[in-house]
């Protein structure tokens, strides 16, 4: 298990964040995402694995201001 | 018009956490014209302010400009109405499409960045930067500011010391047209949390300084 925006969330071994999105159905193109309070850039999507127990934020990004 | 009587009706301890801030606004459109206006009002000692943009007549629905300013850079014009507004503040102004090195190299002083962003690349290319570069002060970032009504969907959520204002719903590029009153809404609640966090920089969280004011639960 881990946390995604404070709701569990089932964990699996080597799960990266592009994973995630594509399980979550999360289609806005930008987003805010942290592990564990560390920022994930947009580059490392691919590369960062969620920890077991982890808490993962996913913030949206809309145009506008 | 003195400075004084400009300032008499601000409490001089929040006053004095203000005068000896900076703040960096990462553009001057809708988000950007009026938290400026919000943050020179109340006594912000120097903001910087960074678009590339020059003013249209579809702008002025509602960003802090006026119809002949049509045709200006929106800096130099947003300086002209800053210095009509307060001129007792710094207006440092820098007419440029902000990059990762751009902002590494304005931002360096300030205290606190506003994201005043349209694009929401732009947007996460500045949050990118300052994870980086500026990690260790507050960045308020705006998300959702579109349409009109539905005032109670207007949020704001805290990580570490990123905060996101707006509903994280209301993209502009998906028909949600912006409007005067919920951007300014939204660009307000930025400036009223740089007030609020400037504050507790400055006393260093002195619980005894900042009671006067915390509402009655």
């Amino acid at each position: 298990m881990f946390l995604l925006n404070n709701r569990p969330e089932e964990w699996s071994d080597n799960l990266s964040i592009k994973d995630l999105l594509e399980r979550k159905n999360y289609k806005f193109k930008m987003l805010v995402i942290k592990i564990n309070g560390k920022l994930i850039k947009k580059s490392e999507y691919l590369s960062a694995i969620i920890p077991p127990k982890a808490e993962v934020q996913v913030l949206h990004l809309m145009s506008g201001g | 018009m003195k400075k004084e009587d400009f300032y008499k009706n601000h409490d001089p301890l929040l006053l004095n956490a203000l005068q000896n801030a900076t703040v960096a606004i990462a553009g001057a459109g809708g988000l950007g014209s009026n938290c400026a206006v919000a943050l020179a009002r109340s006594g912000v000692g120097k903001l910087i302010i960074c678009d590339f943009d020059r003013i249209i007549a579809s702008n002025l629905n509602r960003q802090y400009y006026f119809a002949d300013q049509i045709g200006l850079h929106k800096v130099e014009a947003l300086k002209q109405t800053l210095n009509r507004i307060n001129p007792f503040c710094e207006y440092e102004i820098h007419n440029v499409k902000l990059d990762d090195l751009l902002i590494q190299e304005i931002f360096e002083d300030a205290d606190l960045i506003v994201e005043a962003f349209d694009a929401a690349d732009q947007k996460q290319m500045l949050i990118e930067t300052w994870a980086e570069c500026f990690a260790d002060i507050p960045i308020i970032i705006a998300s959702g500011i579109g349409g009109f009504g539905n005032n109670e969907t207007l949020k704001q959520k805290k990580s570490g010391k990123m905060f996101l204002i707006g509903d994280e719903v209301s993209d502009v590029t998906k028909g949600y047209l912006p409007l005067a009153p919920r951007v300014s809404v939204v660009a307000n609640m930025q400036a009223n949390l740089a007030i609020e966090l400037l504050f507790d920089k400055f006393y260093k969280n002195n619980i005894k300084g900042r009671n006067r004011y915390v509402f009655a639960q």
